[in-house]
């Protein structure tokens, strides 16, 4: 990451409120090719809304958001508010994959994959499904290229989700809790796939529980705390030596839930003894 | 005893092909016309447009309200008096189709409630227009779930066309009718129109089985 580079994405004073209750907070962040962002923090302080502002599924309140070309301004009558063909152009751009895979049942593996590159990006069809194909070798998938997904596992699924919105060769992808709905065993598979990706520096959002994972392959982690960025910084330092007392709270808490259920490798129960020991 | 029906019912097999043509083609366009109409119910019932949800709430509630014969009557005797006339088989589509709308429209809504949010969010999240949204990723998925009601939905319209009989319609029951009144066999002829309907919704109703077989796999 060259941090003097324009970054890919770049957001200001971003807002969101449900009603009254207020979201997010005045967001602030930049996020440069190839970054791989963790984003913790507890159920409600708004870390899965501002990763689906991202991509703008939830529409912000205010805030300006750059990215490539784009340059949005959703403060409500501002003059470059996006227009719907914006958000979509935007979105074929920017791949995200969802805690509940939502693969679409009517469809095989290989129509869910190739849907929106011919349909939305107008590629020829035969270079859509060379792709798919490629793309489903590689997740060792491909005999399950006419299958319906509901005859996949979890991790299967998830896997498909992940290569489906990769096939639309986005910039950016954002991972909304992609391991929450999985049986422990399956986990691995779809955060080995993920951690390929990084490695091959795809730029990419995601908003884990997985500690482990946040601290050995993003390069960045935030914690969201009630609508803001409580805490960011490198991995590293930000999970070992969290500075604020609401981060180390929340950390022995889903690191102790993380140990009782086993689900932890082995390299960061170190880690999760060291803080529970501190507690 | 069984010869002696069959020269009695012989002379009018051909009027009982004619009339279930007729039958048939109204059913047939009624079920378009109710299709359209539900579907697009459904989906301003959706809309952001106030004006467009009181709309089809107002139908669908009029619809569900009133008896069919008496909407039959509304667009047949009733719309000449304000300059609408139709022939007896335009107003008879008008009217069942009218009529099936608003019970495809309230189908398809539930159908729409039943596809979770993550299918619409995963399809836009890929750039997918609306259209492409509604038209390749959710309907196809409604149709599946809401098969079995609109195969009811069919079956009962193919039945409703006998209300048209009242309206001049010479289809089954019409006929039926007519020719009872000059051989004064009730018992054997509507047997015989019974039996002829039976048919048709049997084969609707099998078919839409294989069809779920089909998608079931």
């Amino acid at each position: 990451m060259d941090a003097s580079a324009e970054p890919l994405i770049r957001l200001r004073e971003l807002r969101k409120s449900f009603d009254s209750n207020e979201v997010l907070k005045n967001i602030a962040i930049d996020v440069h090719q190839g970054e791989v962002v963790s984003i913790i923090g507890a159920s409600g302080s708004g870390k899965s809304t501002f990763l689906r502002c991202l991509n703008v599924l939830e529409m912000p309140d205010g805030g300006r958001m750059q990215f490539e070309d784009f340059d949005f301004d959703f403060e409500p009558g501002a003059r470059n508010q996006p227009t719907p063909a914006d958000l979509r152009r935007l979105r074929a751009r920017i791949g995200m994959v969802f805690q509940s895979y939502n693969l679409w049942p009517h469809m095989t593996v290989l129509e869910n994959i190739v849907e929106a590159p011919i349909r939305v990006k107008g590629e020829p069809k035969r270079q859509a499904i060379e792709r798919a194909e490629a793309l489903l070798e590689r997740i060792g998938l491909v005999d399950k290229r006419d299958a319906r997904p509901t005859r996949l596992s979890g991790g299967q699924q998830q896997r498909v989700a992940i290569v489906r919105a990769l096939a639309m060769t986005p910039k950016l992808m954002l991972f909304d809790e992609v391991t929450s709905a999985l049986d422990p065993e399956l986990v691995g598979e779809v955060l080995a796939l993920m951690a390929a990706l990084a490695a091959e520096g795809m730029t990419m959002l995601l908003v884990t529980h997985e500690i482990a994972f946040a601290r050995d392959v993003s390069s960045r982690v935030l914690f969201f705390d009630k609508g803001v960025i409580a805490e960011e910084g490198p991995s590293g330092e930000v999970l070992r030596d969290p500075k604020s007392e609401r981060l180390r709270q929340f950390l022995k808490r889903i690191l102790h839930e993380d140990t009782l259920q086993a689900r932890l490798p082995p390299s960061l129960t170190g880690v999760a003894a060291e803080l529970l020991r501190e507690a | 005893m069984l010869q002696d029906w069959w020269l009695d019912f012989q002379p009018y097999v051909g009027g009982f092909a004619e009339a279930s043509v007729v039958v048939l083609a109204l059913s047939v366009c009624a079920i378009v016309v109710s299709w359209v109409c539900g579907l697009l119910v459904a989906l301003t019932n959706r809309s952001p447009i106030r004006l467009l949800r009181y709309i089809s709430g107002f139908y669908v509630w009029f619809i569900r309200g009133t008896p069919a014969l008496v909407q039959i009557f509304i667009v047949y005797f009733g719309l000449p008096q304000i300059g609408l006339r139709m022939s007896p088989f335009v107003a008879g589509v008008v009217a069942l189709g009218l009529n099936g709308g608003a019970y495809i429209a309230e189908i398809v809504r539930s159908g729409l409630l039943a596809i979770p949010k993550g299918q619409m969010e995963s399809a836009q999240a890929l750039g997918m227009s609306r259209t492409h949204m509604m038209g390749r990723i959710i309907l196809p998925q409604v149709f599946r779930i809401i098969l079995p009601p609109i195969t009811n939905e069919a079956i009962t319209m193919v039945k409703n066309t006998s209300l048209l009989s009242t309206i001049t319609v010479v289809e089954l029951t019409l006929y039926s009718q007519t020719i009872i009144s000059t051989t004064f066999r009730p018992f054997e002829f509507y047997i015989a129109t019974a039996l002829i309907y039976l048919a048709m919704t049997t084969i609707i109703s099998q078919g839409a089985l294989e069809l779920e077989r089909r998608y079931a796999e």
